[in-house]
């Protein structure tokens, strides 16, 4: 055996390297049934961090659908309600980055709900079949209304409405959802005392 | 004697009390008009169970028991239930009974409890629930739900908060020294309720007057509530630094005293409890001070709920000035009241009218020289500069890693900073992001959820749809089977060829049909004859157009005559 390896080096060296390939290929593809991810993780992740209004605003229909484009390499510019926030996770989470929303998407506006003018509703279901969370109830000829709470703001039971009686409205701040905001000096950072806008309404220690 | 511990960090800003603690307590002038908000709390609004025009007594209820009720301050008429400017940092209005007061404040028959230690612990509970008890100290927690969340046996030590520890404010140092009698029974009603192995009376030393006061009520009444005095110090009196000075131990992140077995509950509060079950008077008027440079005459009173800021001022001697701040709450820790016209309610501890001279509007921050100070005054040991440039990136990962929430907003690192940052704003501002943010993923997991069920509803309609159609397919087919023996198709394609070569065939149906067709071409030429009369001739082109119609069509009539001839010919039609 010995003799053999030293008389034919070369080939002894090509099958020792065969064995270990072969030993290799089983220990991985053993791993690759056993350990194999369910879905796609990354995808995943995207679509933790997309809003979730299901507007198709981006093309696609639906987050969860986008969320699987951009784990294939599609842009992360897309998605208007998620904002400049939305695709700033994105780049965090992919490590690339950051661009701005691409215009031809939509652009970020305040958030809003879908309102039924219920007056005007004649009960055709068109809008129910049109909302992609269900957040609509009614039945064929009863007035419909929206679940203001579900409602994502995705705009899509809008165009369906064949008399007009669905609008966006902006959420209002309620005193439950009122909250302060970050202090006015935080738009630049002041270093010199005497280069900041005076602030007459501050409240000291407050 | 028991030795008070120390918590760390904490300051000592001037005072101020004797502003208004050397006045004794004042009753304020009822107003001819009261307003009281439905919810002066967190948490779901009352209901109101009045309207508008009905004639109220004192201490009638006003709203229902779904949150913690209101009653009317005094009798007299409601006039209206409408939105009206609330005392919140908001600005914002919201729902408000207007009691226009008839001045004879004629009361309902008041139901006292002398004998409550007989009775159900919880009808006593109840009757907190009722009597709208809420926290007088803070954040107007109801007190019924504070007592009834903690388990039997749980609350081994029972801690009143004497301290008032804010600059200022010294409604609870007034309290103490002319209703000592009345605070003890009521930390007896509390103390019979949860069963504590020890009472403790935590005051700060920079009230001997109200010490003296409890000493003799406590000789006179015997009880075992141990009355501890400690130094003053900012801020002792949060609940939590209050429990660390009295039993020296902390309250766990993101819990409650209840855990380590500890109610803490305001002296304030233990006097409307007192009031509430020993007289049977619910909460219509608690104990103001009204203090600040701007007023001629500052001092501590006993005031209705409801009662305009603009009336309590008017009382103190304050005349509206243009550009005044008013501030509910003390220095430190109040908010900035847009308007006098917001009534009292249940947490006005303190209406501060300053002068310029007395709290200068801010001086403008500059930049962080990262010198430690604020560290070195948290009480909660946090470490302020790393949150504030956390907040600053809005970093909410690492402000919930420095644990931001347990920062009790005292304002000691805002004082503390020699660069005149407001820290407080930043970690407000950056916990209602938090707060919000997580709505907002609770609300996009909810959507998701929704919308794959959705999708799953909609794929599984429609393979129920595919299932039918390829099963009404099969039938279909078998029945065609059982029948001929043939494909159906192509026994249609049959059935559909034979028809029309009948038609074509047919001689009568050729006649019939070329006969139709010169109706059709005479009923045109009709028309086009008509319009060739009606024509006037004033356009050359129009005419010569209308009289080539009538010739085509003419001519397409003889063609049509012809056809039909040779229809109802039998020698043509068989060559």
């Amino acid at each position: 055996m010995g003799s053999l390896v030293s008389d034919y080096p070369f080939v002894a060296a090509l099958a020792a390297m065969v064995a270990l390939g072969v030993v290799f290929g089983a220990v991985l593809g053993f791993a690759s049934i056993r350990f194999r991810a369910e879905g796609n993780p990354i995808a995943d992740q995207i679509n933790a961090i997309l809003p979730q209004t299901q507007c198709g605003q981006c093309g696609h229909p639906g987050c969860r659908p986008y969320a699987e484009a951009i784990a294939a390499g599609e842009a992360i510019n897309k998605c208007p309600p998620g904002g400049e926030a939305g695709i700033q996770a994105l780049a965090d989470l992919l490590d690339v980055e950051p661009i701005p929303l691409d215009a031809e998407h939509g652009e970020e506006s305040v958030k809003s709900t879908a309102f039924i003018i219920e007056d005007d509703c004649i009960g055709c279901t068109k809008c129910i079949q049109a909302c992609p969370v269900d957040a609509i109830v009614g039945a064929a000829k009863q007035m419909h209304t929206v679940i203001v709470d579900e409602c994502t703001g995705c705009d899509l039971c809008v165009d369906p409405c064949p008399v007009d009686c669905i609008e966006m409205r902006p959420v209002v701040t309620t005193l439950a959802t009122w909250h302060w905001d970050l202090p006015r000096a935080d738009v630049r950072p002041l270093i010199i005392a005497t280069d900041a806008e005076r602030v007459s309404t501050g409240e000291r220690a407050a | 004697m028991r030795r008070p511990h120390d918590f760390h960090g904490g300051i000592y800003p001037p005072e101020r009390k004797s502003l208004s603690n050397t006045r004794p307590l004042r009753r304020a002038t009822i107003p001819d008009q009261l307003v009281i908000p439905l919810s002066q709390h967190i948490g779901a609004p009352a209901k109101a169970i009045v309207a508008p025009g009905e004639d109220v007594l004192g201490g009638q209820r006003l709203t229902d028991l779904a949150g913690l009720p209101v009653h009317a301050p005094t009798s007299g008429t409601i006039v209206a239930i409408e939105d009206r400017v609330i005392p919140h940092a908001s600005g914002m209005s919201a729902p408000c009974i207007v009691i226009d007061c008839d001045g004879q404040d004629r009361w309902l028959d008041l139901e006292p409890w002398p004998d409550y230690r007989e009775r159900d612990p919880a009808a006593v509970v109840a009757r907190l629930h009722e009597a709208g008890i809420a926290g007088l100290g803070g954040a107007g927690f109801p007190t019924f739900r504070k007592l009834s969340s903690a388990r039997p046996g749980q609350i081994r030590t029972l801690i009143i908060n004497g301290t008032e520890c804010e600059p200022y404010i010294t409604a609870d140092d007034i309290l103490m020294r002319e209703r000592a009698r009345e605070l003890v029974l009521g930390i007896e009603i509390l103390a019979w309720l949860c069963e504590p192995k020890e009472i403790l009376l935590g005051v700060e030393d920079n009230k001997p007057d109200a010490v003296r006061a409890l000493e003799s009520a406590l000789t006179e009444i015997q009880t075992p509530i141990e009355l501890v005095v400690f130094p003053t110090k900012y801020p002792s009196g949060g609940e939590k630094q209050l429990i660390e000075i009295l039993t020296g131990q902390q309250v766990p992140t993101g819990g409650l005293p209840a855990d380590i077995g500890i109610l803490c509950q305001n002296v304030g509060t233990a006097v409307a409890v007192h009031d509430s079950v020993l007289l049977g008077r619910p909460l219509v008027s608690r104990i103001t001070t009204v203090t600040g440079e701007a007023v001629t005459e500052p001092g501590n009173f006993e005031v209705l709920l409801g009662t305009p800021m603009k009336q309590l001022l008017a009382d103190a001697g304050y005349r509206e000035a243009p550009r005044q701040r008013l501030i509910m709450g003390g220095p430190m820790m109040g908010v900035t009241i847009s308007s006098t016209e917001c009534p009292v309610i249940k947490t006005t501890n303190c209406l501060l009218v300053p002068s310029a001279k007395e709290l200068p509007a801010n001086a403008s921050p500059q930049a962080c020289i990262r010198c430690g100070l604020c560290a070195e005054a948290c009480p909660a040991t946090l470490l302020p500069q790393q949150l504030y440039w956390y907040a600053r990136a809005q970093d909410q990962d690492q402000l919930e890693a420095h644990q931001l929430f347990d920062c009790i907003e005292c304002g000691a690192c805002s004082y503390v900073c020699p660069s005149h940052i407001p820290l407080v704003q930043y970690y407000r501002a950056s916990k209602a992001a938090i707060i919000e943010q997580r709505a907002d993923t609770a609300k996009s997991d909810r959507a998701r959820e929704r919308f794959e069920a959705r999708q799953e509803r909609l794929e599984q309609a429609a393979a129920e749809k595919e299932a039918k159609r390829a099963a009404r397919k099969r039938a279909a087919a078998a029945k065609a089977l059982d029948a001929g023996g043939d494909d159906p198709i192509k026994a249609a394609i049959e059935r559909a060829q034979a028809r029309k070569a009948a038609q074509e065939t047919s001689p009568a149906s050729a006649g019939d049909a070329a006969r139709e067709k010169i109706q059709r071409i005479e009923a045109r030429l009709e028309k086009a004859r008509a319009k060739l009369a009606a024509d006037d001739g004033s356009d050359a082109t129009i005419t010569a157009a209308l009289t080539k119609a009538v010739e085509t069509t003419e001519k397409k009539l003889t063609t049509a005559r012809a056809e039909l001839d040779a229809a109802n010919d039998p020698k043509e039609q068989t060559p």
